[in-house]
């Protein structure tokens, strides 16, 4: 059985302009001690389903349809004290900014105290000891004194190494990530990246990392779904997807990428910018950017699969015989 | 002489006491009076038409460095010199040949000033245009930069990022610039619109043969616009070169580390992403460790790079770095 298992989820956010349908349509699953990536541009629906997953969407938005079954239990629909319950336990979240998600008033071991508080009675002396073993696991130096620092005693790095700690304190089933080294520099993102795989590795903890860094989630993820317009257009294996894209629009991004071109020649680049959710054009939404659109487009496809793997497109690109 | 260069500039920045805090600090309270040294005894030089890009992690310098260039900031000691003037007298900038563009076009934006008039402001005042031909003038650089000049009379909030970008792009290039200063112009942008801000960059560039310092901490960027590079660590140049021969043969331990620290696609490989973490992190800039800056982190460091600062020289092959054992160090 997967940890997870999400169809056709659907969050709306219903504003004064109109309806936004951040998130229409996405389904996966996920395996234990799986990493998926979630990647998208802004806009694409990739926070706002992880917030869903979480249940933390808040009006004017609302998850109108489609099933959360986390450990076989189905979240959508929940009690808010039951969902309480498994937030922390069962799934917890990695945000991209600790400074804001830390408070700022208490030790960092009063912080993790009060998490692991959250969901049961917990002895001083037992916190502390899980505590800092969680800081040693996430790599944090002199870890029970460190219990004493307050947030803004650490550095960026540092600092999310703790929301870490923190999110894993009782051992989920999975942990939702996003962009959490984003605002990282490069040096330490790569050490954070290098501490997150060991411990998927280590604990079996199932993780949905969200990035906007087709490089960065692919040092990570096994597999990859790529959402655009509040859908996953693509989805399967990370190599896969990465040798033989069969979205246009997955295949744009890559290309897209100064990596993948000569220093100093002509970027690909994928025209128009990201359509706005108030007005999608009915049909495929990629469609108006899309230099393979055709007539069918005006109707949308599906995601549909092709073994491991699974696209939405009428008129997929690639398919190079493995 | 170059068309652009930088003579040895230092930029400090120091808390500015009130007269309460410095009595407070004789007294021997605890009053912040430490500077830091964000630039320290910066030397460079840049072609004209060429583009250097200056790179580095958070807090190396990079950003103040572009600054002093810019004109922005006057240096504390040293010079910078665009085709043998100074850009600054004094802490006033004497030039309009220096442009920037900075990352985030909404901040640099007035939120309330319609984009055409934001773009016609400083041609105006520095007589490139008359008032009565500036809306002529703004509309030529919008359609330059793939906008709609019929979009002059919109405000900032009713564009994207993308569009922003380009409205700071031509905004800065309607002042008729010579240097273009580029602050890390794609960082806040999502992947297919970076792209399309970079070929408007590299056609400008070539276009209007100019002459472009350009900061940025996502190294492939670098990689692919820049003619020559300057790595940047707690104020210091550390290494120097053109672009492709830095990232094939790093001449810095630093710089080795921080190429191998980014992940990077290998999609004909049989790894997909390559990647390996730097040991340790920056020091604090108030008080960095004695000599190299970079030697706790290093692990070719020796007594000699813990006591003596090297200084930034010409290898043989045509390489400046700052590295006492830059000749010595095992290859790859």
């Amino acid at each position: 059985m997967s940890v997870l298992d999400v169809r056709d989820l659907r969050t709306h956010f219903f504003t004064r302009a109109g309806v936004v349908k951040a998130v229409d349509g996405v389904s996966f699953t996920l395996e234990k001690g799986e990493i998926l990536g979630l990647v998208g541009e802004s806009g694409s629906g990739k926070t706002v389903t992880g917030f869903s997953l979480l249940g933390l969407v808040d009006p004017p938005g609302r998850i109108v349809e489609g099933s959360i079954r986390l450990n076989g239990k189905e979240l959508v629909g929940m009690s808010d004290r039951d969902l309480r319950k498994r937030r922390g336990r069962e799934i917890s979240m990695v945000f991209q900014d600790p400074i804001a998600t830390l408070n700022p008033m208490l030790t960092i071991g009063q912080q993790m105290r009060m998490a692991l508080e959250a969901h049961g009675r917990v002895g001083p002396r037992a916190a502390v000891t899980r505590s800092e073993e969680l800081l040693a696991k996430v790599g944090i130096p002199s870890p029970r004194a460190r219990l004493r620092s307050y947030p803004h005693e650490f550095s960026g790095g540092m600092r999310q190494r703790v929301a870490i700690a923190i999110a894993l304190l009782h051992s989920p089933s999975v942990i939702v990530a996003d962009e959490p080294t984003t605002a990282l520099d490069v040096s330490i993102q790569a050490q954070i990246l290098h501490t997150m795989r060991d411990l998927a590795r280590e604990t079996g903890t199932a993780l949905i990392w969200i990035s906007h860094d087709l490089a960065v989630v692919s040092s990570l993820a096994t597999r990859l779904a790529v959402m655009y317009a509040g859908r996953v257009v693509e989805e399967g294996p990370t190599a896969a997807i990465l040798r033989d894209p069969r979205h246009p629009y997955t295949a744009g991004l890559i290309a897209s990428l100064p990596a993948m071109a000569e220093p100093g020649t002509a970027l690909t680049q994928i025209p128009g910018t990201t359509p706005s959710l108030l007005s999608l054009p009915p049909g495929c939404p990629f469609a108006p950017r899309c230099t393979h659109a055709t007539e069918a487009c005006t109707s949308e496809p599906v995601l549909e699969r092709h073994g491991t793997r699974g696209w939405a497109c009428f008129h997929p690109v690639g398919g190079v015989p493995a | 002489m170059s068309f652009l260069s930088v003579d040895r500039v230092t930029r400090r920045f120091g808390p500015t006491l009130s007269l309460g805090e410095k009595i407070a600090a004789r007294l021997g309270a605890d009053v912040e009076t430490r500077a830091v040294q964000a630039v320290n005894d910066v030397t460079l030089a840049v072609e004209k038409g060429r583009t250097l890009g200056l790179v580095g992690e958070s807090g190396c310098g990079k950003s103040t460095l572009g600054r002093v260039i810019a004109g922005i900031l006057a240096p504390s000691e040293g010079a910078v010199l665009l085709d043998g003037q100074p850009v600054m007298q004094g802490t006033n900038k004497v030039t309009t040949r220096v442009q920037t563009v900075f990352q985030d076009p909404f901040a640099s934006l007035d939120p309330r000033m319609k984009v055409g008039e934001a773009v016609a402001e400083g041609p105006i005042a520095h007589g490139l245009t008359a008032r009565a031909q500036a809306a002529e003038y703004v509309a030529g650089w919008f359609a330059r930069v793939g906008l709609d000049p019929a979009w002059a009379e919109r405000y900032p909030h009713q564009f994207s990022g993308g569009q922003r970008q380009r409205i700071a792009i031509a905004r800065a290039l309607a002042m008729q610039p010579d240097l273009l200063i580029c602050d890390e112009p794609v960082a806040s942008l999502d992947v297919s619109i970076q792209a399309q801000i970079i070929n408007l960059f590299l056609d400008l560039r070539r276009d209007l043969g100019l002459t472009c310092v350009f900061i940025s901490h996502d190294l492939s960027v670098v990689r692919h616009i820049c003619d020559r590079m300057a790595v940047m660590y707690l104020g210091r140049i550390v290494e120097e070169g053109e672009t492709g021969a830095v990232f094939d043969s790093p001449a810095h331990p630093y710089t080795r580390a921080l190429l191998a620290s980014v992940p990077e696609l290998v999609l004909d490989g049989e790894e997909l992403v390559r990647f390996a973490p730097i040991q340790g992190e920056v020091p604090s800039p108030y008080d960095p460790p004695a000599g190299c800056h970079y030697n706790p982190r290093c692990p070719f460091a020796q007594d000699r790079c813990r006591a003596e600062a090297p200084a930034l020289r010409l290898l043989p092959n045509g390489r400046h770095a700052a590295c006492h054992f830059a000749e010595e160090l095992p290859a790859g």
